[in-house]
């Protein structure tokens, strides 16, 4: 960042694509373009000639203006004071920005990312001592960044040496100098609470580790059926309308992590508002604090620049994994991976590269693959184990899940969360389907549900997916001659899977006791169904009329459980599962009567 | 304003110019071309260098020749004028008028480019806007603020469903009517006067501000004819504090606009031809409807899309959909059958819904009735694909049920009169009408508290007699989309059942 400032010229400009000339820029250097100065990176160099993306709208710029080369690449700043916080995608501070800008976004406008002004309460870390050597990650302090997230103070990737001095407890802004280095030149070196880093390389980590447990959402087809790790990635994809952005927020307000980090990538602005809106007034069930306390937005919506929109994924994931380096669980979600890969689409398309596939560049895959892999569970430099869980939405164009970007994603992720519009036309939400969706994390998953809590939890489950395949197969005889071609235990299988599929599977957002499902009530709802389901195919094997089975009062009343019981009220999940095993063995007794008779 | 003719043209093709050695042109910038005959023609600058600069010409460069052609840079962005003389007046995509009236003179004038809005500085819309039409309302409803648009195919009453809403749309509990931005491009001239006549007649011409270029006006003029537009809307709402509906109509025919000048500047094609930023640029029209913090003024958003064949994966819906929140959907076959309006209600949705209905804005039962309604009529169609089939005699008394509700909803509940303006309430108490089919234990979407207010107890005959008798259910069928692909040939309407 020492190198002199250097001044070119525009030569060409055609959308976001401004050819400059100014020699000796670097390939993906930050660039300042003409009067406006609109910001823009170096996406290819020729010669004397650089070809710069830029982050803004280029109306009004003209040949010959200058193009000023700002020695860094695109980076972010990282430090006190991001939390809770609402960014562009190239990490500008959006409401910051509407106060000197009012409603729109003004060209050209330079915000400092992270607030000069305010003052941080700063622990220093008590089990430091001057002299000592320390190196990337280690502990300078803590800041109470907000109620519910201690912000660890590390020393920076790449700073290495004999601490001289750290600051005393005490109010600082983030410009004021907390530690002093001493490094292997004998350099001192000056620490603050902030520092920036480029977005585009992944920051750095002792050693990778396997995910070891299960990423909690509150959301049974999730948790139960097909469940994610921390330190996970995944993939909702699914045609518009099928309520992938419902799933996301969903994820966002009811993952027992501690940070989420919510990326708006060329997604609807009104969406954008309504996590603004409603984040503060919710609660995190698990402190009990606002989440808008653990969580971050980075919104680059669809009427924002698009070269922004290619930035902001990175934007998020760097700073997912700052906060990974201090030791937490975070959620990185992408809303969505595919408007990302338009952009790229986009530009590629504009610097006339070979298209390959629906005009994507040959890139896309190795693109796709390399910011996903920044996602996982990782030990850190210094301060223990913390993990990036990142889940992108694809909107597959038509609904059609062969396109390349949801076949590429497909490639790289361990869960795929498959949306179908047949499921959200029938406004069975989410509508995630059983049948397409996978997840690789179940046999870890398992070992966590078995521990905490039942043990039969993975035979439950699969209990429950063969009855939804028997489900699917029987359901396709049905449309062709009706159901009376059925015999009785296969008409009883396709109540049993109505029951799960309603009773378990569905779970609307909107109600508020249904909204979030702990895990224990979670299997206590899969439990009955297929409690129900066992002790009636058993009663319509002794030759109980399905239909007598049907008219049962309390088969509607199981589907309405999940909505009249939260979380806590497991006692009375029991004592209506007492009843029901009552009513059942009831019927039983009256039929083995009627045979004893007969 | 500079004074500087260029003559250094050397090409033209597709609607674009391309000038030689005019050093210093500022990107995006408005052009005046005098042709030959003295004619004058707009264009804007699409790429600038020193050494070539290319022109988009909105009136196109038919009967251009290059040696007779002056150019003028005008070193002002292309822009509207703006005052509150634009309603009642007919402009074409450039904001000049049509309706043979002077131009409106003011020394306000605004780029009609736009930025975008700042996210932190918009308001989530919720307030319901009811506009008397039992889909939408009941199942689909509009807030102030929302972009819904309406995906049609040729033929079918769009245009009287976007006239009825403009007619009919109102706040709950507020008297203020919506001033209309009618933003057209590529229809016919039978279509924009339709439309004219339907604002005379209805008296709301004072309100309007209509954009008019039809399908015989130069297709180039389309690509800024929705920007004139949202700028007159955004200087009605947020500058006169007015609530504004902007009808847009047809979204279909701009983006082929689009397409055509994206394929003549040889832009690399992403699917049907479409550039690979089709989705940016509607969105940058799309997104600019809204609720904006401490203003007043409001703009909801209704572009009409046709699906080319009716196809609602083709790039143009399916890119809509995604930036839109929801869409209403119009059935072939609901029209066939006379049903008006036929919204087909499967593929049709909200995303707005939620926030804008219940307790405190529609009534308490409202999105448990709409839930039930979707998830009873999803069933009822499967039933009538089985009875398709199987005939309507095999089915159980219980499956029966359902055939009798698909019938009594496609003609009751989503066929209405077109001048029929009817209350949120009248659609809910209607829809606890024929939810009474079904007996109390059938409807797990709503809650106890609802069936002990709302359902009312039916017997079989009453039950039957809502839906015009069993028999009838087969004959008014909407297949199921899944459903209607594998069949082919019959059509939707096999020979009545018994």
């Amino acid at each position: 960042m020492s190198e002199p400032q250097r001044i070119g010229v525009v030569r060409d400009i055609n959308g976001p694509i401004v050819t400059i000339e100014l020699p000796g820029i670097r390939h993906g250097e930050q660039v300042k373009i003409g009067e406006l100065g609109l910001f823009g990176e170096v996406i290819s160099l020729s010669g004397d000639r650089a070809v710069v993306q830029t982050y803004e709208s280029t109306d009004g710029v003209r040949p010959g203006e200058p193009a000023e080369g700002l020695g860094w690449p695109l980076s972010v700043e990282l430090g006190p004071g991001l939390m809770g916080g609402i960014f562009d995608g190239v990490q500008r501070p959006l409401e910051k920005i509407a106060l000197q800008s009012g409603d729109y976004i003004r060209r050209g406008i330079n915000v400092a990312s992270l607030d000069r002004d305010r003052k941080w309460a700063f622990e220093p870390n008590r089990d430091l001592a001057p002299g000592e050597k320390i190196g990337p990650g280690k502990v300078l302090g803590t800041v109470q960044e907000t109620e519910t997230v201690l912000h660890r103070i590390l020393v920076p990737p790449g700073v290495h040496g004999e601490l001289e001095e750290v600051a005393p407890a005490g109010e600082y802004d983030i410009e004021e100098i907390i530690a002093r280095v001493r490094g292997a030149s004998g350099r001192s070196q000056e620490l603050r609470m902030y520092h920036r880093w480029p977005v585009r390389t992944p920051r750095p980590y002792l050693r990778r580790d396997d995910g070891v447990a299960p990423l909690i959402t509150g959301q049974r087809v999730i948790d139960t059926f097909f469940p994610q790790l921390k330190g996970g990635k995944g993939a909702v994809p699914g045609p518009f309308g099928a309520g992938k952005t419902v799933v996301q927020q969903q994820i966002a307000r009811w993952s027992n992590a501690d940070i989420v980090i919510y990326v708006g990538c060329g997604e609807r602005g009104n969406e954008l508002v309504d996590v603004l809106e409603t984040f503060p007034k919710l609660e995190d069930p698990y402190t009990g604090r606002s989440l808008m306390e653990r969580t971050l937005l980075v919104a680059n919506t669809s009427n924002m620049p698009v070269v922004a929109r290619e930035a902001s994924v990175y934007v998020g994931i760097t700073m997912a994994e700052y906060y990974r380096d201090m030791g937490y669980d975070v959620v990185v979600l992408a809303d969505s991976t595919s408007r990302w890969a338009e952009a790229l689409r986009e530009v590629s398309g504009r610097l006339g590269q070979m298209p390959v596939e629906e005009g994507y560049p040959a890139y896309l895959a190795s693109r796709l693959a390399a910011v996903y892999e920044r996602a996982g569970r990782v030990e850190t430099h210094g301060a223990g184990s913390g993990s990036v869980t990142l889940i992108g939405a694809v909107s597959p164009p038509g609904g059609d899940f062969s396109e390349p970007v949801t076949s590429h994603t497909k490639d790289i992720i361990e869960t795929f969360w498959a949306l179908s519009k047949e499921l959200a036309d029938a406004r069975h939400y989410p509508s995630i389907d059983w049948v397409t969706s996978f997840s690789g994390h179940v046999h870890t998953a398992a070992h966590w549900w078995h521990e905490n809590v039942d043990s039969n939890w993975e035979n439950r489950r699969r209990e429950a997916l063969a009855l939804l395949a028997r489900d699917a197969e029987l359901s396709r005889i049905v449309n062709l001659v009706g159901p009376e071609a059925l015999s009785s235990a296969q008409r009883w299988d396709l109540e049993g899977a109505a029951l799960i599929k309603e009773g378990v599977l569905q779970q609307s957002a909107l109600d508020e006791i249904d909204t979030f499902c702990s895990p224990d009530k979670q299997f206590a709802l899969l439990d009955l169904a297929l409690m129900i389901y066992d002790q009636g195919a058993e009663l319509v094997k002794r030759g109980v009329p399905v239909q007598e089975l049907q008219r049962l009062p309390l088969l509607s009343r199981v589907r309405r459980i999940k909505s009249l019981y939260s979380s806590e009220q497991l006692d009375d999940i029991e004592t209506f599962r007492d009843e029901v095993e009552q009513t059942l063995e009831n019927l039983r007794q009256e039929y083995a009567k009627h045979e004893e008779q007969a | 304003m500079s004074t500087k003719e260029y003559r250094t043209a050397v090409e033209a093709r597709g609607g674009l110019l391309v000038m030689k050695h005019t050093p210093g042109v500022a990107f995006g910038d408005r052009v005046s071309i005098e042709d030959h005959s003295g004619g004058v023609r707009n264009g804007q600058v699409i790429r600038s260098s020193n050494e070539e600069v290319l022109i988009l010409v909105f009136e196109g460069v038919d009967d251009l020749d290059l040696e007779n052609t002056w150019v003028r840079f005008l070193d002002a962005p292309v822009e509207i004028a703006l005052s509150p003389e634009l309603l009642g007046r007919e402009f074409n995509g450039l904001g000049e008028p049509r309706d043979g009236r002077p131009p409106v003179l003011s020394s306000l004038r605004r780029a009609v480019g736009g930025s975008a809005i700042n996210p932190a500085a918009r308001t989530y819309p919720r307030e319901f806007i009811q506009t008397g039409i039992s889909t939408i309302d009941g199942l689909n409803s509009l807030v102030r603020g929302q972009k819904l648009p309406i995906f049609t195919g040729s033929g079918l009453p769009h245009n009287r469903l976007a006239a009825q809403i403009v007619r009919q749309a109102r706040l709950k509990n507020e008297d203020a009517s919506f001033s209309i931005v009618f933003a057209a491009m590529g229809v016919s001239y039978a279509d924009a006067k339709f439309f004219r006549d339907e604002f005379a007649s209805s008296g709301v011409l004072r309100n309007v501000v209509m954009f008019i270029n039809l399908a015989d006006d130069p297709p180039v003029e389309r690509l800024t004819l929705p920007r004139t537009a949202l700028t007159a809307a955004e200087y009605l709402a947020y500058d006169l504090d007015r609530h504004v509906l902007v009808v847009m109509t047809d979204m279909t025919y701009y983006a082929e606009a689009l397409r055509e000048v994206a394929t003549s500047k040889g832009d690399v094609p992403a699917r049907k031809g479409y550039p690979g930023y089709l989705y940016s640029d509607l969105a940058e029209i799309y997104e600019r409807c809204g609720r904006i913090h401490h203003r007043h003024g409001s703009i909801t958003m209704m572009p009409v899309v046709s699906m080319p064949s009716d196809d609602i994966t083709h790039p143009i819906p399916d890119l809509t959909g995604y930036i839109t929140e929801g869409q209403i959907v119009l059935s072939r076959e609901l029209d066939n059958q006379g049903i008006y309006p036929p919204v087909h209600i499967s593929p049709s949705l909200s995303r707005l819904m939620k926030d804008g209905i219940g307790k405190d804005d529609t009534r308490e039962d409202h999105p448990r009735v709409a839930a039930q309604l979707y998830a009873l009529y999803a069933r009822a169609l499967e039933t009538r694909n089985l009875a398709s089939i199987i005939g309507a005699d095999e089915l159980s008394s219980h499956d029966r049920r359902y055939l009798t509700f698909a019938d009594a909803f496609d003609r009751r509940f989503v066929g209405q009169g077109e001048n029929e303006e009817r209350s949120i309430e009248a659609t809910l108490d209607l829809a606890w009408e024929l939810m009474s089919i079904f007996p109390k234990d059938g409807l797990t979407r709503v809650s106890e508290a609802d069936i002990a207010k709302h359902y009312r107890e039916l017997d079989e005959e009453q039950a039957s007699s809502l839906g015009g008798g069993p028999a009838s259910g087969v004959t008014t069928a909407v297949q199921s989309h899944s459903r209607r692909k594998r069949r082919t040939g019959s059509g939707a309407q096999p020979s009545g059942g018994g």
